[in-house]
């Protein structure tokens, strides 16, 4: 094996950009802490959430942030488990990405709780039975295993081991999409949600989200710090994301055709994929046309897929797309009525029979906002202060025996 | 006096039978006081709390739609849950019991029936319950215990009947026996301190003194209860049962 030359340094992060930046970002931050203590001293009542959509932009920005947070840690994976060594350069950074993103998601999912402040009895008092509790393990356990990949990578003494590391995190990534993608599958009462393909459907996700906010990050750190960015690395990330976006569709293909099979999910559907307004519009513009079919057309065209700019754009569409894809599931998936007694036209005072309306408010928005804000700030700081990233990542340092990638 | 080489040194020894002994005396009545109180706790009137109990309700959904009005007026008045309608927040306020009215498309049939916590045998909220706050007494009653709800609101998603509310704003007029707090989640208890004292929940109370049994409430273990006997001889139909969660109440009529 050839040895490693990469040289890897904190950013400079000295100047006025930087922070600039730090401060952009604290600002969110701090907002979207306000707007949750708001919500927390007025209680949920200053929300668009109600007693039939109970879980509403909060979750659907935290869900995002815990998914794409495993799978922003696939760059590593791939590098240690499947011996790309191309990857390996950024396998630091994909390490504290993941994290960072985790935190932020599971900010954002603490805030929004009834009482944040019992947050010690759920570390204390456990039902076992409980997806929900088996994911606090689980996320735990992601933090501390990824940490320890990273010590392994950046300690040269660890170096050998940083691969058998590697290997757990992956398959703890893999066991934690699972966990995130059954909170829905298991959930028999909701048309939207009984599905075992929701945790197969939540891993090709989080590769997609992952990768693309991955992407977002590298470019812009390179090209803000002046160092390299050569195209054979960005060209090998933009062909994965590629294939990541096809998985998602694939996934979610195969999501409504099965859910379409059953007869009693007839009316779900049909709301989904027919008549559910914005859900509908949702699905079909955002989450497939500019989440996925435009931005792969965007990847896979030479005119923009050979570019830096074409393949920053298609990564932000499928920011874009994952969060409109969350925003179904999660909300439309409560908007839909359950059905108390199949085949007979129910009404109550509690929105029986009827499609349940949600109407976010501000404060929401800005905690989930502040839970991004808390994830960029993470790694922001991080690259400051720990070695994170390779001082070039040009096509000579990368792959020394590779040619120009054609395509 | 020598002692024999082989002789035991029993001196450590009593000291440490003293010391237990001292222990005991110090530590047991402690537990003993522990143990009656939480025999308190969970012995009513009626006895312990067991599972050769299990506590039902059948409704029928025949009756005068009028008589379920006084259920749910009994049920706000004895849990403090109604807010008055000048300041009613229909989204938001928490409903324990409710009105549903139903029509069949094809016959034009229509009924309307009470639909609450449906108090499953496997009760989808407690699974899902991280903290273990949302539980199944050994009776079959379900309750919520509103000092470990972190208020995360998996329960809700996860019951089949939207039977619970989530406590949205500050709240008052709370009574002793029923603590509420913003942020939680709550839902029918059965009136679960008034059937440990051999008292019928309120809604059943009330629909007796106007004349109604629209709502019987008993033990469906004990085959000579009224309710039992009820489920024996006509055929009744719980609300997605087809979901496996085993409901304890059973609706006749519909």
């Amino acid at each position: 094996m050839a040895v490693d030359t990469t040289v890897y340094k904190e950013i400079n992060g000295t100047g006025g950009d930087y922070y600039s930046l730090i401060s952009w970002l604290g600002v969110v931050l701090v907002t979207g802490l306000a707007a949750a203590y708001y919500m927390e001293s007025n209680g949920h009542v200053v929300t668009g959430m109600n007693n039939a959509i109970v879980w509403g932009v909060p979750h659907v920005f935290a869900v995002f942030l815990i998914v794409a947070a495993s799978g922003a840690l696939n760059i590593a994976s791939i590098s240690s488990v499947f011996g790309r060594t191309h990857y390996k350069p950024l396998a630091r950074l994909s390490t504290v990405t993941a994290v960072a993103l985790l935190a932020g998601g599971l900010m954002i999912l603490v805030l929004d709780l009834g009482r944040p402040d019992r947050l010690i009895l759920a570390m204390t008092k456990y039902n076992f039975k409980s997806i929900f509790a088996w994911n606090i393990y689980l996320y735990s356990g992601f933090f501390v295993i990824v940490l320890v990949y990273l010590w392994m990578m950046m300690e040269r003494r660890m170096v050998p081991h940083a691969k058998k590391a590697g290997l757990i995190a992956f398959i703890w990534r893999l066991a934690l999409t699972t966990g995130t993608g059954s909170i829905f599958g298991f959930l028999a009462a909701r048309p939207g949600y009984d599905a075992a393909i929701m945790a197969p459907l939540f891993i090709a996700m989080s590769f997609a989200f992952g990768l693309a906010i991955f992407i977002m990050l590298v470019s812009f750190t390179y090209k803000s710090t002046g160092r390299p960015l050569g195209d054979f690395i960005l060209f090998k990330m933009r062909n994965l994301l590629g294939v990541f976006i096809a998985a998602v569709l694939y996934f979610t293909v195969v999501q409504h055709l099965t859910s379409l099979y059953s007869a009693g999910n007839a009316d779900y559907e049909a709301f989904i994929l027919m008549n559910g307004g914005i859900y509908t519009f949702l699905f079909w513009v955002v989450q497939i046309g500019l989440g996925g079919l435009f931005p792969m057309a965007l990847l896979f065209n030479p005119a923009t897929g050979r570019t830096c700019q074409g393949i920053m754009i298609a990564s932000a569409l499928v920011i874009i797309g994952g969060l409109a894809q969350v925003y179904v599931i999660i909300v439309g998936g409560q908007a839909f009525p359950m059905s108390l007694f199949p085949g007979m036209e129910v009404s109550s005072s509690f929105f029986d029979g009827a499609i349940h309306p949600y109407t976010p408010t501000l404060a929401e928005g800005l905690l989930g906002l502040g839970g991004i804000a808390a994830a960029l700030l993470i790694v922001a700081v991080a690259v400051k202060f720990l070695a994170l990233l390779p001082t070039s990542l040009s096509d000579a340092k990368v792959d020394p025996g590779h040619l120009k990638e054609g395509a | 006096m020598t002692k024999p080489s082989n002789s035991i040194d029993t001196t450590r020894r009593n000291v440490v039978k003293g010391g237990a002994a001292v222990a005991v005396i110090a530590v047991a009545p402690g537990i003993t006081l522990r143990t009656l109180e939480a025999n308190a706790a969970v012995k009513g009137p009626i006895g312990p709390v067991t599972n050769a109990k299990r506590w039902g309700m059948l409704i029928d959904a025949n009756a005068p739609e009028g008589v379920w009005d006084l259920a749910i007026d009994a049920c706000k008045t004895e849990q403090g849950w109604g807010v008055p309608a000048k300041d009613a927040n229909p989204s938001t306020d928490p409903q324990w019991i409710r009105k549903v009215s139903i029509k069949d498309p094809k016959t034009g049939a229509k009924a309307t029936l009470p639909v609450m916590c449906q108090h499953c045998a496997n009760p989808p909220c407690v699974d899902v319950c991280p903290t273990g706050a949302s539980m199944k007494r050994a009776d079959g009653i379900v309750l919520v215990d509103k000092h470990i709800c972190i208020g995360c609101r998996y329960c809700m998603m996860a019951c089949p009947y939207s039977a619970r509310s989530f406590v949205h704003e500050d709240v008052s007029g709370q009574k002793p026996y029923m603590p509420r707090g913003k942020g939680t989640v709550e839902s029918c208890t059965f009136c679960v301190h008034r059937v440990d004292r051999g008292r019928k929940p309120a809604c059943v109370e009330a629909l007796n003194k106007a004349g109604s049994n629209a709502i019987m409430f008993g033990d469906l273990n004990d085959p000579k209860s009224d309710i039992a006997r009820a489920v024996a001889k006509f055929i009744t139909r719980r609300i997605r049962s087809d979901l496996g969660v085993e409901p304890g109440i059973h609706y006749r009529g519909i």
